[in-house]
């Protein structure tokens, strides 16, 4: 049902992005072993002034790494040449600055307003070329450019994938105003996906990366909606008597676990992303919510007190008997699953205090991975290396970030008022 | 075990309901309720004295659903702690609506639970529902069908924020009844 529609969102998503951050990122931590990455600022065109008004690449690109924590992004001004080409470039010059990578790179103009940004990366002891890309944009695509090329350095030196291009979704609540947004990962160019006068929780991604499932009260109790984040237009998904909440998509995205309640508590459903198909998937007079698909799309982990108090259980996405899953604790909730299926990460209540704990799913080994005291609504980075997660600095609502093996810390701030409720997005495409 | 068959039975009638319909009709399956808006006002006049028989009330015209002499405009269940039991003190109050409901076949109820702000707000939500659930059974017993009820939940959505002692956060753990289209 296309009856709800969300005012002049596909024009707001095609707007070329204000360089703007609504949320700040701040590392609190770092990896113990950092490497040391030169980037000098590309070659620009003269004759595009536009671009003095944006943040350079190379800033973004330094940025970027800087947050990873596995980074230590090098002064580039103090090296006497600043080379742009391959055959300018003096190796030992690096190599004094301590320099183990090197990026250079250039950005060109191609007629009808379009630039073509290219960069190669170095490797400083070897001397040699690890490789480089090049893209043929509009202005409007070099901060995305910036971070597709973060990207590419992040996966080239740590072997694992880049999410510097990705985006989270997340919560914004402003006196009473409350709004679903969509920003890149590092808090710039935020877009409104929903606003509503009543609460909004438990946004999460398609498979896609196209359309947000959330559960909004503006009809004075909890519906679930889906949203596309092209076309702007949404449907109810699910809206049956009771509570409709915490929606999950499958990973090939046709169907969708939920929570309904009917007349009793909470119970898990499968549902069509239709909206049509629906199926009960747990039988129980507890509470049974918070489902969450293994990547395998074989498991449907959730929350459940069916043992008198709420831990993680996980029930064949087919049906049939649950399994315990935590088995430390008074209270283990909201299940999320790392991208490659082997980590489970949650939140546990110990003495008031309610934290984000990962837990290797084949050792059942446990570790407390946040030191803050409302912790809430963990995600995982498409890559597996970060969870964002909500909590609360100074009173007041606010996104962190956290690596999985709990070394690099990063809390992201919010300039008006409570922030919650994130959801990283899958990889970009 | 009674109850866990009566409750998977009413999941499957309402499943059975529900399931074949595409999602268009979703929303006005909940929403036509409508029509009971325009009858529910006279209704409350009409038989006000056959409702509030034995109350308080000693003024027909009066909705007494709003009068503030009247117990059916006392519309809160407070519970304590971790509980989802509904405390003697609210007997009175539950059994009032129990008596409007049966002699206002066409009324219907929302339930909305609600919870203090500590823990995550899925849960929480679920913790609301079952103190809804908890006050639709006591209207049953008293025998309203769940077709004039509608149990939700708000979860800790409501709540508070930056409570730091119980005396803030007790008045989150409750249950509110709100009469459709009021």
């Amino acid at each position: 049902m296309i009856k709800f529609r969300s005012l002049l969102i596909s024009l707001v998503l095609l707007m070329p992005f204000a360089s703007h951050a609504a949320l700040t990122v701040e590392i609190v931590g770092g990896a113990a072993q950092q490497i040391p990455i030169a980037i000098v600022p590309f070659a620009q065109p003269a004759n595009q002034p536009s671009l003095g008004q944006q943040d350079s690449i190379a800033t973004i690109v330094g940025a970027d790494l800087r947050r990873s924590g596995l980074f230590r992004v090098l002064e580039t001004r103090a090296a006497a040449n600043q080379p742009h080409q391959l055959d300018e470039v003096k190796y030992q010059e690096w190599a004094a600055l301590q320099a183990q990578a090197l990026t250079i790179g250039n950005i060109e103009s191609l007629p009808g307003n379009r630039l073509k940004v290219s960069f190669q990366l170095l490797d400083v002891l070897k001397q040699s070329s690890l490789g480089g890309l090049e893209y043929n944009i509009t202005p409007a695509q070099l901060r995305n450019t910036a971070h597709r090329i973060a990207d590419f350095i992040y996966q080239k030196l740590t072997g694992e994938m880049g999410v510097f291009a990705t985006r989270i979704a997340y919560v914004t609540k402003t006196g009473t105003r409350y709004s679903l947004q969509v920003a890149d990962a590092d808090g710039y160019n935020p877009q409104t996906v929903v606003a509503s006068g009543e609460p909004i929780i438990s946004p999460t991604w398609s498979p896609d990366g196209t359309k947000l499932a959330y559960v909004s009260f503006e009809k004075k109790k909890p519906v679930i909606f889906v949203q596309s984040l092209v076309s702007g237009q949404r449907y109810v998904l699910a809206n049956f008597k009771g509570n409709n909440s915490a929606p999950s998509w499958s990973p090939d995205g046709k169907r969708l676990a939920i929570v309904l309640t009917h007349s009793s508590n909470s119970q898990i459903f499968t549902i069509n992303a239709d909206g049509t198909g629906l199926q009960p998937l747990t039988h129980t007079s507890a509470i049974d919510t918070e489902p969450v698909w293994s990547p395998d799309a074989k498991w449907i982990y959730f929350t459940s007190d069916r043992g008198g108090s709420p831990q993680i259980y996980r029930i064949s996405s087919a049906g049939g008997d649950a399994q315990r899953i935590t088995f430390e604790g008074v209270y283990n909730v909201s299940p999320r699953i790392s991208p490659d299926g082997k980590s489970l990460a949650y939140i546990r209540q110990e003495q008031g205090k309610f934290r984000v704990t990962i837990q290797d799913l084949a050792s059942g080994q446990v570790q407390i991975l946040s030191d803050s005291a409302k912790d809430e609504s963990p995600s995982f980075a498409p890559n597996g290396r970060l969870i964002i997660y909500a909590t609360s600095i100074n009173g007041k609502g606010a996104l962190a970030a956290v690596s999985a093996d709990g070394r690099v810390k990063q809390r992201l701030s919010e300039t008006g008022g409570d922030v919650r409720e994130p959801a990283w997005s899958p990889a970009a495409n | 075990m009674n109850k866990r068959i009566l409750v998977s039975l009413l999941l499957a009638i309402s499943l059975a309901a529900c399931s074949s319909k595409p999602i268009k009709d979703t929303a006005p399956a909940v929403e036509d309720k409508s029509p009971s808006t325009s009858q529910t006002a006279p209704d409350t006049s009409k038989n006000d004295s056959a409702s509030t028989s034995g109350m308080t009330d000693t003024q027909p015209a009066i909705n007494p659903l709003k009068d503030p002499n009247n117990i059916l405009s006392k519309r809160s269940i407070y519970f304590d702690y971790d509980k989802d039991e509904v405390k003697p003190e609210y007997r009175a109050l539950v059994e009032a609506h129990a008596k409007y409901l049966a002699a206002h076949p066409d009324a219907k109820v929302f339930l909305q639970g609600n919870t203090d702000e500590r823990g995550t707000r899925e849960y929480n939500l679920s913790l609301g529902q079952r103190r809804a659930v908890a006050v639709k059974k006591v209207l049953n017993v008293l025998g309203v069908a769940d077709k004039q009820i509608e149990t939700v939940s708000f979860g800790e959505e409501k709540a508070k924020t930056n409570c730091s002692d119980d005396a803030c956060w007790k008045d989150d753990r409750r249950v509110d009844i709100a009469y459709e289209n009021e």
